[in-house]
């Protein structure tokens, strides 16, 4: 029913934990951060807000970024990818 | 508040909210002041009093019946909109037990919808929707045949609530087969003509400016339904409880009105949300979601990133906007709306604003169309600087 699953690398070039940030912090995490990571390269934002699942691929649409999908840290916590496109 | 001796002007507050209740249409305020005092008594008594009460009864559901285009005899009035829709729902379930179980349903559909198939323990094949909101009819068809079993009723709503997406139910009907359909119109009803194909259809009177508490449920002529709750010894057996004769003729008499302006009022409507909405999708990251044309005629709903929703609509309550939202901030559960969701829209810095009724004056004459248009420029200024101003406070103006 979904798309298969981006490539993804074993661990981002930049991982933000945002687990304790609600609804919209950690996009606006995702935004402040996008400029340290090279064209090409990863960023994960770990969050345990359910509006991520939906608002992180959105987010990735809207700025003209890839979403890559997501995993679970080691503690189990959702982690949502992106590779910077622009 | 200033010594200065000058008098602030601040426009007067605005609501545009009519997706979550019109304000009482003026044709329904006299009806109902008129019918508290003659529809009291109990309808089912053979006094003047009760006679009187059962004669606006019949009354009140003949007018509902001709204004929704169905037989009087297939018109029951519930205590609410969600009370139709669980009567409905649930005892269309229960009057196919013997042969079906499943219901198919959007996942979009209002939470009365999704909470009765959960209460009933039924199981759900949910249909997905397209960015903008909508089913597509052959998508229910493929539901169906996927099912592991056979198929009660399908659940789907004339229009979306939240992002105004108009369904294409009689293309659903046909594209079904026999299986019974069920459609909430609870959000079109009034402003728009019932659609045809369903077996049960329900709507709620305080969307179209009558009262709260009047829900109206359309059981079609020889459907099986069977009534899920503990019988009710009142005129029609498919409600419960003392009939609430005064508020089921105002709601008759608003629906009368509305659809006798609706012309007018949708045209209105359907412009000014058009010029929003072009506006509004000119802004820096700003999603207007829903269909852009095949929509309802008020209603227009767009999320802003980087804004919480819950300060986007404190600033424009402040400024004299009353909007709702559906992003996960304003929501009792504090999870996003199970619609933006499903669409795959952005949930946070959520806005769904809906036009109150506004009869626009004849030609040539000034009346109070100009103050709505004066209303939709002033969102359109202050909108952009609440933006800016939230956004600037987290430094991604």
């Amino acid at each position: 029913m979904s798309a298969p699953e981006p490539v993804r690398p074993d661990s981002p070039n930049l991982e933000l934990d945002c687990r304790d940030l609600r609804c919209p912090l950690p996009i606006i995490e995702l935004a402040r951060h996008l400029g340290e990571v090279a064209v090409g390269e990863t960023l994960a934002v770990v969050a345990r807000d359910p509006a991520a699942l939906i608002d992180v691929p959105a987010w990735a649409r809207m700025k003209d970024q890839e979403y890559l999908g997501d995993d679970l840290t080691g503690d189990g916590v959702a982690r949502f990818w992106v590779r910077r496109r622009s | 508040m200033s010594n200065s001796g000058r008098v602030a002007q601040t426009p007067p507050p605005v609501v545009w909210d009519a997706a979550s209740a019109q304000a009482l249409h003026p044709a329904a305020r006299e009806v109902l002041l008129a019918a508290l005092d003659a529809g009291y008594a109990d309808p089912r008594r053979l006094h003047g009093a009760g006679r009187s009460a059962r004669l606006l009864l019949d009354n009140a559901r003949e007018v509902l019946a001709q204004g929704l285009g169905v037989r009087p005899d297939e018109v029951s009035l519930t205590s609410s909109g969600t009370d139709a829709v669980h009567r409905g729902l649930l005892g269309l379930l229960g009057g196919r037990a013997r042969v079906a179980s499943t219901v198919v349903r959007t996942a979009v559909e209002h939470s009365s919808v999704v909470h009765a198939i959960s209460w009933a323990q039924a199981r759900e094949v949910v249909v997905g929707v397209d960015r903008s909101g909508r089913a597509a009819p052959e998508a229910y068809a493929a539901a169906i045949a996927a099912a592991p079993a056979p198929v009660a009723l399908v659940a789907t709503h004339s229009a979306n609530h939240e992002v105004g997406t108009v369904q294409p139910v009689e293309e659903v009907a046909a594209a079904i087969g026999g299986v019974p359909l069920m459609c909430n119109a609870a959000a079109s009803a009034g402003r728009l003509p019932l659609p045809n194909g369903w077996s049960i259809a329900t709507a709620s009177a305080h969307k179209w400016g009558g009262p709260a508490g009047v829900g109206i449920l359309c059981i079609r002529k020889g459907t099986r339904w069977r009534n899920p709750f503990p019988a009710d010894d009142r005129i029609d057996e498919r409600g419960c409880g003392f009939e609430n004769v005064p508020s089921a003729l105002a709601a008759a008499a608003a629906l009368q009105a509305t659809i006798a302006e609706r012309k007018d009022v949708n045209t209105l409507h359907f412009r000014l949300i058009e010029k929003i909405r072009t506006r509004v999708a000119a802004l820096p990251d700003v999603e207007v979601v829903g269909d852009p044309t095949n929509r309802l005629p008020h209603l227009l709903t767009f999320s802003c990133l980087y804004v919480d929703g819950e300060a986007l609509v404190t600033e424009l309550d402040r400024r004299g906007f009353g909007v709702a939202s559906g992003s996960a901030c304003t929501t009792s559960t504090l999870t996003p709306s199970h619609v933006l969701a499903a669409m795959g829209v952005l949930t946070h810095g959520n806005i769904r604003l809906s036009l109150p009724w506004v009869v626009p004056p004849a030609e040539g004459t000034q009346g109070p169309t100009s103050g709505i248009e004066a209303d939709v420029e002033r969102f359109l200024t202050e909108l952009p600087l609440i933006l800016g101003e939230l956004r600037s406070r987290i430094g991604l103006a």
